[in-house]
């Protein structure tokens, strides 16, 4: 009987550590839509772009430090490219007009890494074993990875520091203003140039990281951007300007998908994991359309 | 998002009757060879119908879904199984009932458009692309107990003859496409189209005109389904040849939302522009890799440029051509055959 309940707390807490994985992809994803209103669809292809070229540094020769520092600037490159390519000339278009338009920019991100990188899985070792702690097996009697925890630790980590940046700093009153009135913003002196650039290379880090941890679970492979996919009904239920309703979202999300799946999935053949976080994410939309932690949408005519 | 409205022009008919004279006689007597049916002409008309279907919902109705192959998957099951199933049920009898299961399928994801629209959708849409594909993977009945995972479709027999040859399934097709075309243009110019419109323009004041927007969105998620539904029985029918789930991946449902976006919004020419295109260029670019840089470059890297091609298409067109290449058509048009327009 008490094995039972230690399973089921097993599962949940692998649920939720993964499901942390889910709230990086969506952090970036929030991070854009807060400081421009964009519905980025492209941070799944970012995620892939960043951890397949941070691979492919790596088998070039660089070491761990220089091939990561390597590929942050190039998400820099992709992110002001992005901001003076794609965004500048739409400003002021309708949101569905940017959606379309992420969503090609995501097909020229998963083509151009491909055909710098190739197509071939790859495996990414960050030192970080994905292995049960026995010391938590043994004292608690419940396995969990130690890559989940450490995923739980760096999610917990930029959740923070990105809280601290949007509250605390100017820059984080900067990008709130801009979020909120693009020209009004600019003409009281806020450079909107840079904060956007400043997003899309926030952005462009947490798809690193994100891509990193998913890589090293998963192999660093096309697969991810379906993977990714799964920060949409992520950012549903926790709302799309809300850094904590990511990592709401994601607990609920990852814990409600992995027990699903071992205690219903079986009688139903199994991998209900594709699209049990969708049809979770339409009962909420027809409950609380704003997500948890989203502000209310207004529309008027 | 402007789309013109007027009566039939003589042209109109003219055209038309070029067209039919071109689809029904000179292309199956001078097409010799079979890669052209099997390989061009009828994966492009059974997408281009399936980009109808995207149409009507995205073009017309205003309506963010990305579902489409999961339609398609429902159709061409669901013509299989009546197939089996049912004795003596004739082929487009099958495939109308498989378009309505489709509709019907298409009726219940289409509900949560009542309340929710743009990527919110978009994300209810991608609900009912997964659940489909996996319902019909997880249940064995819709593949008939078959294990292998891929199932031959039937030959497709209409009043006791079989029509099997390439061109024997091009000419069915083009039937089909032909009548659900005509369909959609007489829909898309009528009340139907103009309360699709409305809505897509702006619903609040569609609605205080009078428009039902439940009424008019339903109508627009079962019409779309429909078309999707028969579109995906055919090409699994003709195209694939067998059944199995994974064709339909959501990879197919970009496809297709990229055909109705490049083709242009709100028009059925775009669908047919936009299919042939999304078609043709990776055959362009696979037959410049072979011959002019004589298979130098990589299979898969020319794959990934064709993706890269496609979205920076996607972005150009959105910045400075949102109605696609059905509008630099027309502009093409009235640049070369000034006409005293209306």
């Amino acid at each position: 009987m008490g094995s039972e309940i230690l399973f089921f707390f097993e599962v949940l807490v692998g649920g939720l550590l993964a499901g942390t994985m889910y709230s990086l992809v969506a952090l970036g994803f929030v991070l854009i839509y807060k400081a421009s209103a964009t519905f980025n669809f492209a941070q799944g292809a970012m995620v892939f772009f960043a951890v397949l070229s941070f691979v492919g540094f790596m088998e070039l020769g660089l070491p761990f430090f220089l091939a990561f520092l390597v590929t942050i600037g190039l998400m820099v490159v992709v992110g002001l490219s992005t901001e003076r390519l794609v965004l500048r000339p739409l400003m002021n278009q309708s949101e569905d007009t940017l959606l379309m338009a992420t969503i090609g920019l995501g097909y020229v991100l998963e083509g151009l890494a491909q055909a710098a990188w190739g197509v071939e899985v790859r495996r990414l070792d960050l030192g970080i074993p994905d292995f049960p702690i026995m010391f938590i097996a043994d004292s608690i009697g419940i396995f969990i990875s130690a890559l989940d925890l450490t995923a739980g630790a760096v999610a917990a980590f930029m959740v923070i520091s990105l809280a601290v940046l949007f509250t605390q700093t100017k820059i984080g009153l900067g990008l709130r203003a801009v979020a909120d009135d693009p020209g009004a913003a600019s003409s009281i002196g806020i450079p909107l140039k840079h904060i956007m650039l400043l997003v899309w290379s926030a952005a462009g880090v947490v798809a690193l990281v994100a891509g990193c941890l998913w890589g090293a679970r998963a192999g660093v492979q096309f697969a991810l951007v379906d993977l990714a996919l799964k920060a949409l009904p992520v950012l549903i239920i926790g709302g799309f300007s809300s850094i904590p309703g990511a990592i709401v979202g994601g607990l609920i999300i990852g814990s409600t998908e992995k027990v699903l799946e071992v205690y219903i999935g079986p009688f139903f053949g199994g991998a209900i994991e594709g699209w049990a976080p969708y049809v979770l994410a339409v009962f909420f939309l027809l409950k609380r359309p704003e997500g948890l932690f989203g502000e209310k949408i207004i529309r008027r005519v | 998002m402007a789309t013109t409205i007027s009566t039939y022009s003589r042209n109109d008919y003219i055209n038309f009757s070029v067209l039919m004279v071109l689809g029904f006689l000179i292309i199956p007597m001078t097409v010799n060879s079979d890669y052209w049916f099997t390989s061009i002409l009828i994966p492009w008309l059974c997408l281009a119908l399936a980009t109808i279907g995207q149409q009507v919902i995205m073009g017309y109705t205003g309506q963010l879904a990305l579902g489409a192959a999961g339609f398609m998957a429902a159709g061409a099951f669901a013509c299989f199984n009546l197939i089996l199933r049912v004795d003596g049920l004739p082929f487009f009898g099958a495939l109308i009932i498989s378009g309505l299961i489709a509709a019907a399928i298409g009726i219940v994801f289409g509900l949560p458009s009542l309340r929710i629209r743009g990527i919110y959708l978009m994300v209810a849409t991608l609900a009912s692309q997964f659940f489909i594909i996996w319902v019909i993977d997880k249940f064995g009945w819709f593949k008939n107990y078959d294990s292998s995972g891929i199932i031959t479709a039937q030959d497709i027999v209409i009043f006791g003859r079989p029509y099997t040859s390439p061109v024997d399934m091009y000419l069915v097709i083009l039937v089909v496409v032909t009548v659900m075309t005509i369909l959609a243009i007489n829909m898309a110019r009528g009340s139907t189209g103009r309360n699709w419109m409305a809505v897509r323009d702006m619903d609040v004041a569609a609605e205080s005109m009078g428009v039902s927007l439940l009424k008019t969105k339903i109508q627009a998620f079962a019409i779309s389904s429909f078309f999707c539904g028969v579109a995906g029985a055919l090409f699994a029918f003709t195209y694939l040849k067998s059944l199995e789930p994974v064709a339909f991946d959501i990879k197919l449902s970009f496809k297709i939302l990229f055909m109705c976006i490049l083709g242009g919004l709100g028009t059925i020419n775009g669908a047919f522009i936009g299919a042939g295109f999304i078609l043709l260029f990776p055959v362009l670019l696979n037959y410049l890799g072979n011959n002019v840089f004589h298979g130098a470059i990589d299979a898969t890297i020319i794959s990934a440029l064709e993706q890269v091609v496609f979205g920076v298409l996607m972005i150009v067109f959105m910045i400075y051509e949102p109605l696609g290449m059905a509008r630099l058509w027309e502009n093409l048009k009235q640049r070369f055959f000034k006409k005293k327009d209306k």
